[in-house]
């Protein structure tokens, strides 16, 4: 009965998929009339570059047109950490009985992970440092610099990730975020509206709010991830 | 052209090779690392399809950080599928 119901279900999703997309002709400009004043893509390309003086668009729609969702999102990565964090609570005084539930690697592995660390977390430095010139930014950044300090708790069974450091960077991070929001909404009348002057096309240090909004949200993401993969590898073990 | 369309077709059939084996497979290890080479395929295709912020993010969260939650969760709970909720469920 249940298989005739799975299979009744899988005929019925794929003809509305292929329904949907068939419409869509693979390949093709979907942007349409770039010159229609109308049109919220072509306004994206055609203004991006003098308003917010940022050479990546994508970067431009995420933290500057559409900062409020980016907000949002974060916030549900944050919502997501603190229920994980709640449901594998553990109190102060059972620290000392807490295992790493990885058993100890070999040399190889502790040898090369502690050279990969750092060019891993360069990496991600360089990507949400650099997102609003090339693709990329906080949430990738941010997620592979989590990465590095995974392989690093699985290659280490004494490195500690630090859960002072990692809460403060949160809230730091965060923090950052809504008040150069606030700060746009007190001084221009909306909220994460650029105030800072653009600077020059193509540069390190241009597009105004946005750079600064893209490190705070890879310090806020990495600081997330590797607090999930923290106390996920530390469980208290059953009696 | 005809050697995307060719790219894209290989790695068409590989996807969705591994996503069946992922759902047949009984040992859920493997199965975790078959949902893996699905993202590491979709994050090409990402990239081909000029997305590089996306086959970025892809990368990064869906090969190393979720494989990896799903590996540290199998060696916390069982590494085989458990047929009795199957037969449980079959008598609905």
């Amino acid at each position: 009965m249940r298989k005739v119901f799975v299979i009744i279900l899988l005929i019925l999703v794929g003809y509305f998929l292929t329904n949907t997309f068939s419409l869509i002709t693979f390949g093709e400009n979907r942007i349409g009339n770039t010159s229609e004043e109308k049109n919220v893509a072509a306004y994206y390309l055609n203004n991006t570059k003098e308003k917010t003086s940022v050479a990546n668009v994508v970067t431009a729609i995420v933290v500057n047109y559409r900062g409020f969702d980016t907000l949002g999102e974060v916030t549900v990565l944050f919502l997501a950490t603190t229920g994980l964090g709640s449901i594998l609570f553990r109190r102060k005084e059972d620290e000392d009985q807490i295992e790493r539930i990885s058993k100890p690697s070999s040399s190889l592995v502790q040898t090369g992970s502690r050279i990969l660390f750092p060019l891993i977390a360069l990496l991600g430095i360089y990507v949400f440092i650099h997102g609003h010139l090339t693709p990329g930014g906080g949430f990738q950044g941010g997620a592979i610099i989590a990465t590095g300090f995974l392989l690093m708790l699985i290659s280490y069974k004494n490195f500690k990730a630090g859960h002072t450091m990692l809460i403060w960077v949160e809230s730091l991070a965060g923090i950052t975020f809504v008040t150069i929001g606030l700060w746009g909404l007190l001084t221009s009348g909306s909220f994460l509206e650029n105030t800072l002057p653009g600077g020059e096309l193509n540069n390190l240090i241009s597009g105004g709010i946005i750079p600064i909004i893209y490190i705070a949200v890879g310090f806020k993401v990495a600081a997330e991830l590797t607090g999930v993969l923290d106390i996920l590898l530390n469980i208290k073990p059953k009696k | 052209m005809i050697v995307y369309v060719i790219i894209f077709s290989i790695l068409s059939i590989l996807l969705i090779a591994s996503a069946i084996y992922a759902v047949v497979q009984k040992d859920l290890l493997i199965a975790v690392i078959s949902t893996g080479v699905i993202s590491l395929i979709l994050s090409v295709f990402f990239y081909l399809m000029h997305a590089p912020d996306v086959a970025l993010t892809e990368a990064a969260i869906g090969i190393a950080l979720t494989t990896i939650i799903f590996v540290i969760t199998i060696r916390n709970t069982t590494r085989n599928e458990d047929e009795s909720i199957d037969n449980n469920l079959d008598k609905f």
